[in-house]
């Protein structure tokens, strides 16, 4: 394929896949809407008033970030990996694997989607957050990097679970007991700085800790980890992952046999 | 001139240790309509998902109109079209939206995906249907909307697993005539069939495959003429008498209006109707008792397994 012929492959794939979740809108975007509104009533106004500062910040104004990052987190996520394994489970992807569609442009494209979906849902986490609190953003290309990045991230990891799963089962098993627990320890709802140096330690080892804290920088300015670590550390991920996902579908013998 | 697909010592041996393919040759000249036959777990399915990229080979060689997978695989898919024997849509997708997005896979801009998918649909009597979601269409139309999409690239080398698999007569009908057309415009094609009739009366020639090696490939008129006898059921008029003469031919009486007689190869029928005529046994149809080409199938598979 030329240039132009894997450019319209690419984009024939994001287009499937933002066509996918706006057709379940109710599945893909209602939900976060309504989810992310109670927690911005219930631990930013009603809990929050009594909690006060964290961080040098309004506790609403603190946890928003941390909010709009999982919302994020989730949905890139689960937007690949239901897709993907929805493909594999009807038999559709063998339309892309028959095709001359390099296995990177597939990937790219998936990938693409999924975080197509992540910042669908960050925007409209971050419209719902401005009923409940200001936002000023500190560095604005700095967040936009480090909510893409996560996106990437994540969707990356989706596409990895998709090509394992077996059943729908599998495709929730990740999310329920890896992906909630890294969320809701990384630094969403508390700095780590309330912790005792022991559990602060722990909590350096979930890479969730460094995006929500980079992502709530790029809003707040206030961080309790390095930045440049963080970036590092994520792109590191990336390559990885990409590098997973790319011998999985070259080598794997879960697509072809 | 480059065969349409050339396939020299293919071997695929499974993870467990199973060999379904045990270095096949195989070669489909452009233009050829090519029956692919074999009963069940032979390797037909294997093959197709070897050429089409769905399953790695473990050796040997494929090639697409003379372009080596092993080198530029991309270059040979753009030249294959597949239609496979389950259905492998999104059954939440519109079938619009299915082919059109089949073409992006292929690099179509969306204008010509578009003029694509509606000339296929429209060929294939999908038309009016192509806003409907694909889960609610009926086996046949499922069976079609999968051709649709596997020629919307307008591929040289179309290859089809079961195609009329569980569709009526009538519609099977039609999309013979479908598929004769499109080959008599240039479109080679190889079909994996276990209606045998379909292969005798749309097919020139032929391979058949048993445990993962080529039994026969030769062109359907040649593997008929290798019959040794064929039987024959005749309709009579009025009731047969009870021990008929079969003039010498070993025969046998089914029923009050029929009887069924073997002729061997060369051997005329004259004789036969003569002695009928002369009993005052007027026939008033005659046909053959099975499909000529299945009893060759049946042979050639069984004496497979007896040398097995």
């Amino acid at each position: 394929m030329n240039s132009a012929q894997i450019w319209i492959s690419f984009k024939t794939i994001v287009r499937r896949e933002i066509r996918r979740f706006m057709r379940i809108w109710p599945q893909t975007l209602l939900p976060p809407a309504i989810t992310m509104s109670l927690y911005f009533v219930i631990f930013g106004t009603l809990i929050g008033s009594r909690i006060g500062q964290m961080g040098g910040f309004d506790y609403m104004q603190f946890v928003v970030p941390g909010l709009i990052m999982m919302a994020v987190i989730t949905n890139s996520y689960s937007n690949v990996v239901s897709s993907f394994y929805s493909a594999k489970f009807q038999r559709s992807v063998e339309e892309l694997l028959v095709s001359p569609t390099p296995n990177w442009v597939i990937l790219s494209g998936y990938v693409f989607g999924g975080v197509c979906r992540g910042l669908a849902v960050g925007l409209i986490v971050t419209i719902l957050s401005l009923f409940f609190s200001k936002l000023q953003v500190s560095h604005l290309g700095l967040t936009i990097a480090i909510v893409l990045m996560t996106s990437i991230f994540f969707s990356l990891a989706g596409f990895i679970n998709a090509v394992f799963a077996n059943s729908f089962d599998d495709i929730s098993i990740i999310p329920t007991f890896v992906l909630t627990p890294l969320t809701y320890l990384g630094g969403v709802f508390y700095s780590i700085d309330l912790l005792s140096p022991f559990w602060q330690a722990v909590s350096k080892l979930n890479p969730v800790l460094y995006m929500v804290n980079a992502f709530r920088y790029g809003i707040l300015g206030v961080s309790d980890i390095n930045i440049a670590w963080a970036f590092a550390g994520m792109l590191v991920f990336i390559i990885v992952l990409v590098a997973v996902c790319l011998h999985l579908m070259e080598h794997g013998k879960r697509l072809r046999h | 001139m480059v065969s349409a697909l050339s396939i020299e010592n293919l071997e695929k041996t499974y993870d467990n240790g199973f060999q379904a393919l045990k270095g096949i040759d195989l070669k489909v000249e452009p233009g050829d309509f090519f029956a692919l036959l074999g009963p069940n777990g032979a390797g037909k399915s294997t093959t197709i998902g070897v050429i089409s990229s769905l399953v790695r080979k473990s050796g040997g060689k494929v090639r697409i109109f003379g372009v080596d997978t092993d080198q530029d695989f991309p270059g040979a898919k753009q030249l294959l079209g597949v239609v496979p024997q389950e259905f492998n849509f999104g059954q939440f997708e519109k079938i619009y939206d299915i082919i059109v997005t089949q073409a992006g896979f292929y690099g179509l801009p969306r204008k010509l995906a578009e003029e694509r998918t509606e000339k296929y649909l429209r060929q294939l009597g999908l038309w009016e249907k192509r806003n409907d979601v694909a889960r609610t269409l009926s086996g046949g139309m499922k069976r079609r909307l999968m051709i649709a999409r596997a020629l919307v690239h307008e591929p040289r080398l179309l290859i089809l697993d079961e195609p009329t698999a569980g569709v009526d007569i009538e519609l099977r009908r039609s999309m013979w005539e479908f598929l004769q057309e499109i080959n008599a415009q240039g479109t080679t094609i190889i079909l994996t069939t276990h209606y045998l009739e379909e292969a005798e009366s749309l097919c020139r020639n032929i391979a058949i495959i048993d445990k993962g090696e080529i039994v026969e490939n030769t062109s359907i008129k040649s593997l008929l003429k290798t019959l040794s006898r064929e039987v024959f059921i005749l309709d009579s008029r009025d009731a047969l008498p009870a021990s008929p003469d079969f003039a010498g031919y070993e025969g046998r009486v089914l029923d009050d209006h029929s009887l069924e007689v073997v002729v061997e190869k060369g051997q005329s029928l004259n004789r036969f109707f003569s002695s009928l005529a002369e009993q005052e046994i007027e026939i008033v149809s005659m046909r053959n008792k099975a499909n000529r080409l299945e009893e060759l199938f049946v042979a050639l598979v069984k004496s497979g397994q007896e040398e097995s």
